[in-house]
């Protein structure tokens, strides 16, 4: 029994999550290759040969998979396919995109968001925001899955794998235009060990700034709410919810957050939740760990003024 | 240009569910339900590129129970001028609604199939993609602008770090983000000329599509409970917590 693995990266850099989703594997047990697809990728898979647990690295290095389009890559992973019992990835937009085009092709069922690990077949997944726990029994003869990182810790980097290339480069009808990253400094949101968000609290973008110095103080990252994107006030990839990215740090600080169903869905597995809210009927304080009732402009720059 | 809107009837947005005692599965008996969020977008979408002249009609579709019409009646009184109906009392995976809409697709000749991109009771994200790959039609996930200009279409997609536009040959199949559009409120009137428009029932069999079991829910578990918390009554009790008991910072 194989698995592989499809690696998270932009290129230069192998992501967090692609050691995460190899955790996810290795609980499955079996021998588990990582695939880095992608464009002058060496640093990557570098970095993927050292994960712990991993024992080949193939990689496909064209200009086709540079930007990770779900037409091509999911035929490259449909091409490896017949080796590997398990196919998975890390629930992120590129593994969201491709990873459902590979089950179709194979003609099975995809699990989604994966937190748990039971056997070779059966894992657990969340349904309905995260209100309640399915554990799902997969009768196809290949598992293909996609993993949410928060829920595994990731892999040393001890190891040595093989390295392989793969010749084919497939085309995709899909053209390339461009895309806009946001610039950060902080640390990226899936990985942070601290997190502070805002809501509609904040009241304007400007008023980000404090959160932002807050989150400086902290080495933290900077998450939102649905109704802070919405409003414009940050960009819609901060976005912490059911919809947006789901966290998990070891301290989440909810500013100005009612504490919607989605926006729990996103953020209730953090190990510590500190609400600060005027309204002390939020919903956010049940399941705060610690709540401070008070008006953010005063508690926050307070706050920084402690720090 | 014909554009085909898979919706689905779910649980409303609002509603905490709750596991049943059994564990066989979450309690929906006499809850409120809903268009799912995502599929409203894209019936928005749809409608819009209509009001625009790009697209000539809009099909809404949806595979379910006989309640399932309620929605797609909905649908309609958003703007889509005819129903297809799905009937099955089964609950089918991603992977099977797939290939029942690809057959609707296939029968309407559909140039755009837009999907929302996730429901909030599945939370899969699969359909769209599944789809698309069964009919072997590019596809552009998580839209938040969506463009057609002649036979191309052109998505701004919303990725992890930020946005991607990507531009494709029609057929294509598009799944809708939250921040695509703000979907419009039914008028009475609208809801009343819903009624006469048409709503054909189709069968499983009918559309020659043969399904398989995929897989097995074996339980469905309530999350653990997160133990109260305490309030604070200062920003230095919040510190002194945090740095002390907690350990956190």
């Amino acid at each position: 029994m194989s698995i592989l693995v499809l690696a998270e990266h932009d290129n230069a850099h192998l992501k967090a999550d692609t050691a995460k989703v190899v955790a996810a594997a290795s609980a499955i047990g079996g021998d588990i290759h990582v695939l880095v697809a992608g464009h002058q990728c060496a640093e990557a898979a570098k970095t993927a040969q050292a994960l712990t647990g991993v024992t080949k690295v193939i990689v496909a290095d064209s200009a086709v998979y540079a930007n990770h389009l779900a037409e091509n890559l999911g035929k490259l992973i449909i091409g490896l396919s017949a080796d590997y019992s398990h196919i998975l990835s890390a629930a992120s937009s590129v593994g969201k995109d491709t990873l459902p085009r590979v089950a179709a092709l194979l003609d099975v069922a995809q699990i989604s968001e994966v937190i748990g690990i039971e056997s070779a077949d059966t894992f657990i997944r969340p349904i309905y925001a995260g209100n309640a726990l399915a554990t799902v029994q997969s009768l196809d003869a290949k598992k293909v899955m996609t993993v949410r990182s928060s829920a595994f810790d990731a892999v040393a980097s001890t190891g040595s794998a093989e390295l392989v290339s793969v010749g084919d480069a497939l085309d995709a009808r899909t053209e390339f235009v461009s895309q806009t990253l946001t610039e950060s400094a902080r640390p990226e949101l899936g990985n942070a060990g601290i997190i502070v968000s805002g809501g509609r609290g904040m009241g304007s973008g400007e008023n980000f700034a404090i959160l932002e110095q807050l989150a400086d103080k902290l080495g933290a990252a900077v998450g939102a709410s649905r109704a802070a994107v919405d409003a414009g006030f940050v960009p819609n990839d901060l976005q912490v919810g059911q919809t947006g990215k789901i966290v998990a740090p070891d301290l989440y600080i909810a500013v100005g957050i009612s504490g919607a169903i989605q926006h729990l869905a996103g953020m209730k597995d953090s190990k510590v939740i500190v609400a600060i809210n005027k309204d002390p009927e939020a919903p956010i304080f049940q399941v705060a760990d610690y709540g401070l009732e008070a008006d953010l402009f005063d508690a926050i720059p307070a706050l920084n003024n402690l720090l | 240009m014909k554009v085909l809107v898979p919706v689905k009837r779910v649980v409303d947005a609002n509603v905490k569910v709750r596991v049943k005692a059994d564990h066989s599965n979450v309690d929906t008996a006499n809850l409120k339900m809903a268009l799912n969020p995502f599929c409203e977008i894209a019936v928005e979408e749809a409608v819009r590129l209509k009001e625009a002249g790009i697209a000539t009609e809009v099909v809404v579709v949806s595979v379910g129970t006989k309640a399932v019409q309620e929605q797609l009646r909905t649908a309609m009184a958003l703007g889509a001028d005819r129903a297809i109906h799905v009937e099955t009392d089964e609950e089918l995976v991603p992977l099977s609604i797939a290939k029942l809409l690809l057959a609707v697709q296939q029968k309407e000749q559909a140039q755009l199939v837009v999907f929302g991109k996730q429901s909030i009771d599945g939370d899969n994200n699969q359909t769209g993609q599944m789809m698309a790959a069964l009919a072997d039609m590019p596809q552009a996930t998580f839209a938040s602008e969506v463009k057609v200009e002649g036979d191309n279409i052109v998505v701004t997609r919303e990725i992890d770090g930020g946005l991607q536009t990507l531009k494709m040959p029609l057929p294509a199949v598009v799944s809708v983000d939250l921040r695509l559009n703000e979907p419009r409120y039914a008028s009475l009137p609208n809801i009343m000329k819903a009624k006469r428009k048409p709503l054909d029932v189709h069968t499983i069999a009918d559309l020659g599509v043969t399904l398989k079991a995929h897989q097995t829910v074996l339980k469905v578990t309530p999350p653990a409970e997160r133990k109260a918390g305490i309030m604070v009554s200062s920003v230095e009790e919040l510190v002194e917590k945090l740095r002390n008991e907690a350990k956190v910072i």
